[in-house]
């Protein structure tokens, strides 16, 4: 369970595919992520974030190439599953099941659920153990969803847009309660979005996917730095997204 | 995982368990044991319930899932899905049995005296005793199925109740016959009980005439099939009919024993009876039946079958569930 074993590599993916009946969702994804850092995943609707995640989570299995995540592979087995957390896009969970259910749940599901820590983050939250799931407010279904993943103590949290759907201040209020989790913890993070600035909240590391292509990886601050001194002049962490996504011929 | 599955049914189960409670308190105290419209409700209760189970515990348990996105929910703890679809299976399938087969004990208890009356145990064949068990699980796992390859809950909630019925009704009227070898009983065509008419209900538009012999009373078995045939066996035909008695159906009503009917004219049932006694010497009254005592083995035949069909349904439940 603890990160005693940690690879250097967070996450490597080689030759990934995943095809829906004829439709590839992803294809030739070649990718490694180092350890130890808050990984931003951004790009494009349909550049196949979603697909990855869900790959590395070990929700579904690749049609081509392979992908490993802490050295292991994704959902293979209960070890696997408990070193690492998912929360997936809209942060579904039961509507006819009470939050404290939901506790109760994953406290059955996970052998290292802390219970302590995830009624504290309820309870800092303001929100009753009581409610049933299905009447909370967007915002705080993901906070829900964040406590779950949050609190099986995993290795590496992945979270999948999670943001997408929230209003400006619930987005910044989940964000920060990511980067309060993530901080002095040593867990590793892959948080994907579409909007850059959600990402420059918390991360400190950078993945531009465009059709399943990395675009741009590394360290944000090595990012912004480089580019300063090609350029001479300050830049943008959004200008260089932006930059690195509408750049042409190297796709396919 | 089991208690999680527990969890998330137990309000279900617990409203069953207390409309079964409720309906076993009714049968013990409130329902007169000799009310013969009672008796026919509570058989079509017990036929009917496993195609609910199926429908409203089966289609949904993995159809609701996919429809809200809690999946990905449930397959991110640290439990492995295979486990988790296995686990379901079997906490909420014997919930299904259970259910089904707790009804179907108090319907066959209350109904005990008015069955062992009417001496015709075969009709009341699939509401009663241990079968009812064997379709709850079939149609829970069928309906699991269903959800798990639809992956929405109403569509497959409709399907799994097609399915059920259709394989209930081929179950029924072409398999549980061939179940056991039936006995044969040859009968000498009786002019006192035989009639001349068209079979059947639907098959009325198809047939056409011949001699309808009274079935025998065989007490508490099922008569399989009943026909009129030679030495050879072959049916009796129309054409063999209306060459030896020309004159047979003239003259309105039908005859002989089928009482009930509004009385034929002398002539014309004599005229029958002088037929019925012409065609016999030539042809008798073939009866192929299940006696009395093949009730429990087909009970346990069938209930077999059945659990032998839910295995397979959950397996492949398992292995859908495993590649998606």
């Amino acid at each position: 369970m603890n990160s005693t074993n940690t690879a250097a590599t967070l996450l490597a993916a080689s030759g990934l595919g995943k095809r829906y009946r004829r439709r590839w969702a992803l294809s030739g994804c070649t990718l490694e992520i180092p350890a130890g850092r808050v990984v931003g995943l951004v790009g494009p609707n349909g550049a196949g974030k979603t697909t990855l995640l869900h790959l590395a989570a070990g929700l579904i299995a690749p049609t081509t190439g392979t992908v490993e995540v802490l050295g292991g592979r994704p959902g293979d087995g209960p070890v696997q599953l408990s070193r690492v957390g998912f929360v997936a896009q809209d942060t579904p969970v039961y509507p006819g099941l009470s939050v404290g259910g939901h506790l109760r749940m994953a406290g059955y599901l996970n052998p290292g659920w802390d219970g302590a820590e995830a009624r504290r983050r309820i309870e800092q939250l303001g929100i009753d153990l009581r409610q049933r799931a299905g009447r909370l407010s967007g915002g705080q279904r993901a906070q829900l969803a964040l406590t779950l993943a949050v609190a099986k103590r995993p290795d590496l949290l992945i979270l999948d847009e999670p943001v997408a759907s929230l209003d400006p201040l619930a987005r910044r209020e989940f964000l920060r309660s990511v980067a309060g989790t993530v901080a002095g913890r040593g867990t590793n993070v892959v948080l994907s979005s579409h909007l850059v600035a959600d990402l420059e909240l918390v991360c400190d590391y950078l993945v531009v996917l465009v059709a399943s292509r990395v675009r741009l990886a590394g360290g944000i601050a090595e990012l912004l730095a480089s580019h300063h001194e090609r350029s001479g002049q300050p830049v943008r962490l959004d200008d260089l997204v932006v930059a690195a996504m509408s750049q042409t011929g190297d796709v396919r | 995982m089991i208690r999680f599955t527990w969890l998330q049914f137990r309000a279900q189960a617990v409203v069953v368990a207390g409309a079964l409670a409720l309906l076993a308190v009714a049968a013990a105290g409130l329902l007169h044991r000799d009310d013969g419209a009672v008796r026919l409700w509570l058989g079509v209760l017990v036929l009917v319930a496993p195609g609910l189970i199926g429908m409203f515990w089966g289609a949904p348990l993995v159809a609701r899932e996919f429809e809200e996105g809690t999946f990905r929910l449930a397959w991110t703890q640290s439990v492995t899905r295979t486990r988790w679809m296995a686990v379901k299976l079997a906490v909420v399938g014997l919930a299904s049995m259970a259910a089904a087969g707790l009804l179907s004990l108090v319907v066959t208890w209350w109904s005990g005296p008015l069955d062992r009356a009417d001496l015709n145990q075969f009709a009341t064949f699939d509401q009663r005793a241990i079968v009812p068990v064997g379709y709850a699980a079939f149609a829970f796992t069928l309906g699991v199925l269903a959800g798990a390859l639809i992956r929405r809950t109403l569509p497959a909630m409709f399907v799994t109740l097609a399915v059920f019925v259709a394989v209930r009704l081929t179950e029924f009227s072409w398999l549980r016959p061939r179940l056991l070898r039936p006995v044969l009983l040859n009968l000498a065509l009786n002019p006192g009980s035989t009639g001349y008419g068209q079979q059947g209900t639907l098959s009325v538009l198809f047939s056409s005439p011949t001699l309808m012999p009274d079935p025998p009373n065989l007490p508490n078995t099922w008569i399989t099939s009943l026909a009129v045939v030679n030495a050879r066996g072959q049916a009796l035909t129309t054409q063999v009919l209306t060459r030896a008695c020309p004159d047979i159906g003239q003259g309105g009503g039908g005859g002989g024993g089928l009482g009930g009917h509004s009385k034929a004219p002398q002539a014309v049932v004599n005229r029958t009876q002088d037929c019925v006694a012409k065609i016999g010497t030539t042809y008798h009254e073939a009866v192929a039946y299940q006696p009395a005592s093949r009730y429990w083995p087909l009970q346990w035949y069938e209930l077999a079958i059945f659990l032998g069909v839910a295995l397979i349904l959950a397996a492949a439940c398992l292995w859908r569930i495993r590649r998606s």
